[in-house]
């Protein structure tokens, strides 16, 4: 059997993969964090928490009313979207023109609150998610066994990912997006309703997150701090990765992943410093991060 | 009230009986505590160039985005074809049909040359169609897919125009549209004004360049720390270009 440092292959590519997994889960976060950065200049403490609440109505979904997997994956981050686009509306947008301190302040208060509540009503002990049927099961890929809800994790992250980029980057609502996070104010004059593009994106933010959250309630179990455990990675990767820069936070995101995942064979002490050591390397070296553009930091 | 406003009002060959389609009265504008407009009264008439002259920080620039309700705080009464439109939102501001063409060209950096171009919603019937735009700027047609900023000084100005024609509103805001160019681009943007006039369009000029501004405008507005304290037709202007000259510091 081939080896690498000694190594054996088929380990150095489970952590390989397993790391790509953490890394696209990173990745659909940090998309929706640097979205809603760019935009709304607000530091969106509460992302974390709607991962979790999207895990949760998975959860709850599967629990209380019977409903499976596939249509979690599509109704939890139209609600859990909607709740963050409402929470926009009526609290956060009261706070635009101040200092983003308030707004780092409101999303940590809402964290308290979510991860509260659901402590509150379902405890702190982690509840399983079985696997969907259709991805149980492993691949052999010869070098590796695959299983196949991973497989599926990063195929679904990459894909919505790539939708993302295009809707913003190709489409005449995504030119509205990017001209309302250059100049907000020429952008209204225009008669386009930055304030309700503002709502949208939020909201749209949100819904990656807890798109993100059912992605991983099979994987990880779903309790309330599994957003808190997540997000200060992923905010150590919107950083690095240049704060409003999409593909920066997203190519950022799976390089992180893969990198803790080696980590985690060749020095495994310090797979969970890995990430801020790196972060400290790149505020020294480019403090605007590594894909951060002109005036975006 | 102003006495210079009501002496000038009389001034012969002016087009009194044209409707005015622009009405402003007492316009009051702030930034912070610090008031930048005192009551600004002035109307502009259906297919009309009127030119706002005036030194650098007379409020010009403020009048343009108080119109547009783009300044933090202002008081006032505009009205666009007898609609009110001081207690509007920004952007219903723009779908009511007035477009602004900010003195910095607002082009974005991010956004292609196209996209800039497009990104303006349709407010109303009769604007150019992008084929049109493209046969009056061709060279914004050569550049469709480049981004914005690397655009010329004279390119970005004519997207900057080009863009608001597009809309359908019928009243442009221009806040200085000559601003650094080279005179070759400035006779072009003088002859593309006038093209815009013939068109039907009704233009609110912001001119640091005298000479410009009274050879196209059919009106001007002196205005002096916020408030109009002259105004002149097109042959008063220029019996007396010297002194509004000198007042104007050029």
């Amino acid at each position: 059997m081939s080896e690498i440092f000694g190594l054996p292959l088929p380990v150095i590519a489970g952590q390989t993969m397993l790391g790509l997994v953490n890394g696209c889960f990173y990745a659909v976060l940090s998309l929706g964090l640097a979205l809603i950065f760019g935009l709304l200049r607000i530091v969106n403490f509460a992302h974390g928490a709607f991962f979790m609440a999207g895990a949760f109505g998975a959860w709850m979904l599967m629990r209380f009313l019977g409903i499976g997997y596939w249509w979690s994956l599509l109704l939890v981050p139209v609600l859990v979207g909607l709740v963050g686009a409402l929470f926009e509306r009526t609290m956060l947008s009261r706070l635009r023109g101040l200092d983003p301190i308030y707004g780092l302040l409101l999303t940590f208060g809402l964290v308290l609150v979510l991860e509260g509540g659901f402590r509150l009503l379902f405890g702190s002990s982690g509840k399983p998610y079985p696997v969907p049927d259709a991805l149980k099961g492993t691949l052999q890929l010869g070098f590796m066994a695959l299983p196949i809800y991973r497989g599926w994790v990063i195929v679904a992250a990459l894909a919505v990912c790539a939708a993302s980029w295009w809707l913003i980057e190709r489409t005449p609502l995504g030119a509205q997006l990017r001209a309302a996070t250059e100049k907000d104010v020429l952008t209204q004059s225009f008669g386009i309703n930055v304030p309700r593009l503002l709502t949208l994106t939020y909201g749209a933010g949100i819904a990656l997150a807890a798109f993100t959250g059912v992605l991983a309630a099979p994987i990880l179990h779903v309790n309330p701090s599994m957003g808190s455990d997540l997000v200060i990675v992923v905010f150590a990767i919107v950083v690095i990765g240049g704060m409003g820069s999409m593909f920066g936070s997203i190519v950022t995101a799976l390089a992180i992943g893969i990198i803790e995942g080696w980590t985690k064979v060749f020095y495994s002490e310090a797979s969970s410093t890995i990430i801020f050591v790196l972060m400290a390397l790149v505020l020294l070296v480019r403090p605007r991060g590594l894909f951060g553009r002109e005036g975006t930091s | 009230m102003n006495v210079w406003h009501w002496r000038t009002w009389a001034a012969p060959g002016n087009t009194p009986m044209a409707e005015a389609l622009l009405t402003i009265d007492d316009l009051r504008a702030w930034y912070g505590p610090s008031q930048a407009l005192h009551g600004i009264r002035l109307d502009v008439h259906r297919g009309e160039i009127v030119s706002l002259l005036g030194r650098n920080g007379a409020g010009k620039s403020t009048l343009l985005k108080s119109v547009m309700g783009i300044v933090p705080r202002r008081s006032g009464s505009i009205r666009l074809a007898g609609r009110e439109l001081i207690d509007l939102a920004p952007h219903q501001i723009g779908l009511a049909g007035i477009a602004f063409c900010p003195d910095d060209r607002g082009i974005y950096a991010t956004l292609t040359v196209r996209e800039n171009l497009l990104l303006p919603p349709v407010v109303a019937e009769g604007g150019l169609s992008e084929v049109e735009l493209l046969a009056l700027f061709p060279n914004l047609a050569a550049r469709a897919r480049s981004a914005g900023s690397q655009l010329s000084g004279g390119e970005q100005q004519m997207l900057a125009i080009a863009r608001i024609l597009r809309t359908g509103a019928r009243v442009l805001l221009l806040d200085e549209p000559t601003e650094g160019l080279a005179p070759v681009i400035v006779d072009r943007i003088g002859e593309l004004v006038l093209q815009l006039k013939q068109r039907g369009y009704t233009i609110v000029l912001v001119e640091q360049n005298l000479h410009f501004a009274a050879e196209l405008a059919d009106r001007h507005y002196l205005v002096e720390t916020g408030r109009v304290v002259d105004q002149y037709d097109r042959t008063a202007l220029a019996a007396n270009l010297a002194q509004v000259a000198a007042r104007l510091g050029v």
